[in-house]
């Protein structure tokens, strides 16, 4: 795979350069004798496509105002006569002395800290590849490309293993410091520095005086904002987004994330029936947020998603 | 201006120079061995070896012993195990294909005049992008469960007894997330390659009388196939993989098994089991698995290549 993430990865570059030609030639789609017909099918087409698509979160939606026992009894795609959103979030904060909010919390703290922490990493990295020739970077380089082909699941129960080893297990480090880790934000960051960074300019700051961590500190960190806004992206959405390792490392309710602490709740709702609704209502109020701040970086996804072949 | 004061700078400018990039490159570099090199020799060293219990009842002495290949031999005599990857195999040749055409299709139609509010319908099918996939499960897992999914209860008020848990179906359940999931960045992925392809391609083949569906057909996807593979590929490495959707659906099915996929058993055999030797061996072999695939994988993307350069 390590060919084609390359490959893969510089349409962004390609993209972003030719992105005001393309807005143009999109403005005048060249629809001359589109038949009516056609028309007609592809519309329900998208119709169709779009229920399928919104009907899961719309359900969730609608069923977050319902009561229990209106959850069990009433139509699934419409209100029943109880709203009682308001007080379902107020039960969801008071279950447990407020739990929720805290795994809300540590998954802010996991993704957000994690995620800028990973960008730095990333970008300090793929800065020194691009810029400097020194002994070691052929190695360097090859184990960031080599290790895009270990798969990060396989990893996570031998890094289980070595965190229990170190006593990290069930702290905030033990699930944030593994995560820093990221080839292919280095990998993205190093093709970014390539090409957004002329030697030119780091040349002339050197002659001008400034040192090397002021050179990518005030001059190639805003060159490579765009290329480290998607790394930002990607990494927060797999910390996110992030299942087995957390389900292995943390024992600790106090130290879970949300979707460790959801899914325990789903299968608790088995024996304790409460938990059902709570669970669907702490589900809604945990994917909104992330909802609005995607729709809101469009631009960043949007270049982003054509680098292709990111796993999660 | 003397000549001093500019030769200090630069002397100074010598010395970082040569430092500098292995500072730049030290926080990942330690990282990188500590969380990616070290947990891979762990688990081999682990993998080598067997706990046994001297004596009786708690306070007993484990022992390690050295055992060579044994708890290779035995993750490989594990029928369930091996079940494990059978099925991801299964599910990756169907829902893979089934995944990226409806990417395909979706991509091609947003790339032409057909579809109106484009920008809507795009949103539509990205949005469950920004669903984690655990969360997709659990909200999929609601819509399969009889006591409280308005499917269950339409399809079956019209006569079909739907069951979207049984032991047959429940696979295509599993899939069915990943699909719904995973739709709107392949689409996306497609979608870019699209619009970077020139249009006036198309407008040659328009002057030549070629339809919407033919250009499609003879430019447009012979044109996006390298990321059409390249998304078909990186997906089916990812099915090897699975195991937050089926690990969140079993919570409400008995008909996954704790051991449904190669990491589910490798996930079971490390805590329910508490045999981390034996969970060690099962995640080595897991990525080795991995590995040839991709490598097989790469092989057949580069030669395709070559034939399309020819």
């Amino acid at each position: 795979m390590t060919a084609t993430e390359l490959v893969a990865a510089s349409p962004v570059l390609v993209d972003q350069q030719k992105a005001p030609a393309r807005k143009r030639s999109g403005n005048t789609p060249f629809d001359g004798h589109v038949s009516r017909g056609w028309q007609i099918a592809v519309t329900i087409g998208m119709v169709v496509a779009a229920v399928y698509f919104l009907l899961p979160v719309y359900w969730l939606l609608i069923a977050s105002t319902k009561s229990t026992s209106d959850l069990f009894s009433t139509f699934g795609l419409w209100f029943s006569d109880d709203f009682t959103l308001f007080d379902n979030i107020a039960a969801l904060s008071s279950y447990d002395g407020g739990i929720y909010w805290r795994w809300t919390l540590n998954s802010v703290i996991y993704s957000v800290f994690g995620s800028i922490l990973t960008t730095i990493v990333s970008a300090l990295t793929g800065y020194a590849l691009a810029i400097y020739r020194f002994r070691g970077r052929k190695i360097l380089l090859g184990a960031v490309l080599g290790s895009l082909l270990v798969p990060g699941t396989v990893l996570a129960q031998p890094t289980y293993v070595l965190l229990v080893e170190m006593g990290l297990n069930n702290t905030y480090a033990g699930l944030l410091l593994p995560a820093l880790v990221y080839p292919f934000g280095v990998l993205l960051c190093y093709i970014y520095a390539q090409s957004a960074v002329p030697l030119e300019i780091v040349e002339a700051a050197r002659i001008d005086g400034a040192g090397e961590f002021r050179i990518f500190g005030s001059i190639a960190i805003r060159m490579m904002m765009t290329g480290m806004v998607t790394v930002l992206l990607f990494a927060f959405l797999g910390s996110w987004n992030s299942y087995m390792l957390p389900l292995l490392v943390l024992t600790d309710q106090e130290l879970m994330p949300l979707t460790v602490g959801l899914t325990g709740w789903n299968q608790a709702s088995i024996t304790v029936p409460g938990l059902q609704i709570l669970t669907v209502v702490g589900s809604m109020l945990s994917i909104i947020p992330i909802a609005i701040v995607f729709v809101s970086l469009q631009r960043y996804w949007r270049s982003g998603l054509a680098a292709g072949g990111v796993r999660f | 201006m003397s000549s001093t004061t500019i030769a200090a700078p630069r002397r100074r400018a010598g010395a970082g120079l040569r430092l500098a990039p292995y500072l730049f490159v030290l926080p990942f570099a330690v990282l990188f061995v500590w969380f990616l090199i070290a947990p891979i020799f762990v688990a081999i060293g682990n993998s080598l070896f067997r706990e046994t219990s001297s004596g009786l009842g708690f306070g007993s002495a484990n022992e390690t012993v050295f055992v060579w290949f044994e708890q290779y031999a035995k993750a490989l005599q594990d029928a369930e195990f091996l079940a494990g990857f059978g099925r991801v195999l299964l599910y990756g040749v169907v829902q893979v294909p089934v995944m990226i055409i409806i990417s395909a299709v979706l991509a091609l139609l947003f790339d032409s005049a057909l579809v109106k509010g484009k920008r809507f319908f795009q949103l539509a099918v990205f949005l469950p992008y920004a669903v984690p996939g655990v969360i997709a499960a659990l909200l999929w897992g609601f819509l399969y469960q009889p006591s409280v999914s308005p499917l269950v209860a339409g399809l079956r008020s019209i006569g079909i007894p739907a069951d979207f848990l049984s032991p047959g179906a429940v696979l295509w359940s599993i899939a069915n997330v990943s699909i719904w999931s995973y739709v709107g960045i392949n689409m996306i992925i497609l979608f870019s390659a699209l619009q970077s392809v020139p249009r006036d391609m198309y407008e040659a083949a328009k002057l030549d009388g070629a339809g919407e569906l033919r250009i499609a057909m003879s430019i447009k996807i012979p044109m996006i196939w390298p990321a059409v593979l390249l998304t078909t590929l990186s997906s089916i490495i990812g099915t090897l993989q699975l195991f937050n959707e089926p690990a969140v659906l079993k919570t409400i099915t008995s008909n996954i098994s704790s051991d449904y996929t190669p990491n589910m058993a490798i996930y079971a055999a490390s805590t329910t089991a508490n045999d981390p030797q034996l969970a060690s061996a099962m995640a080595i072999l897991l990525g080795l698995a991995t590995f040839i695939l991709s490598v097989v994988i790469m092989k057949l993307t580069t030669r395709r290549k070559g034939v399309n350069q020819a």
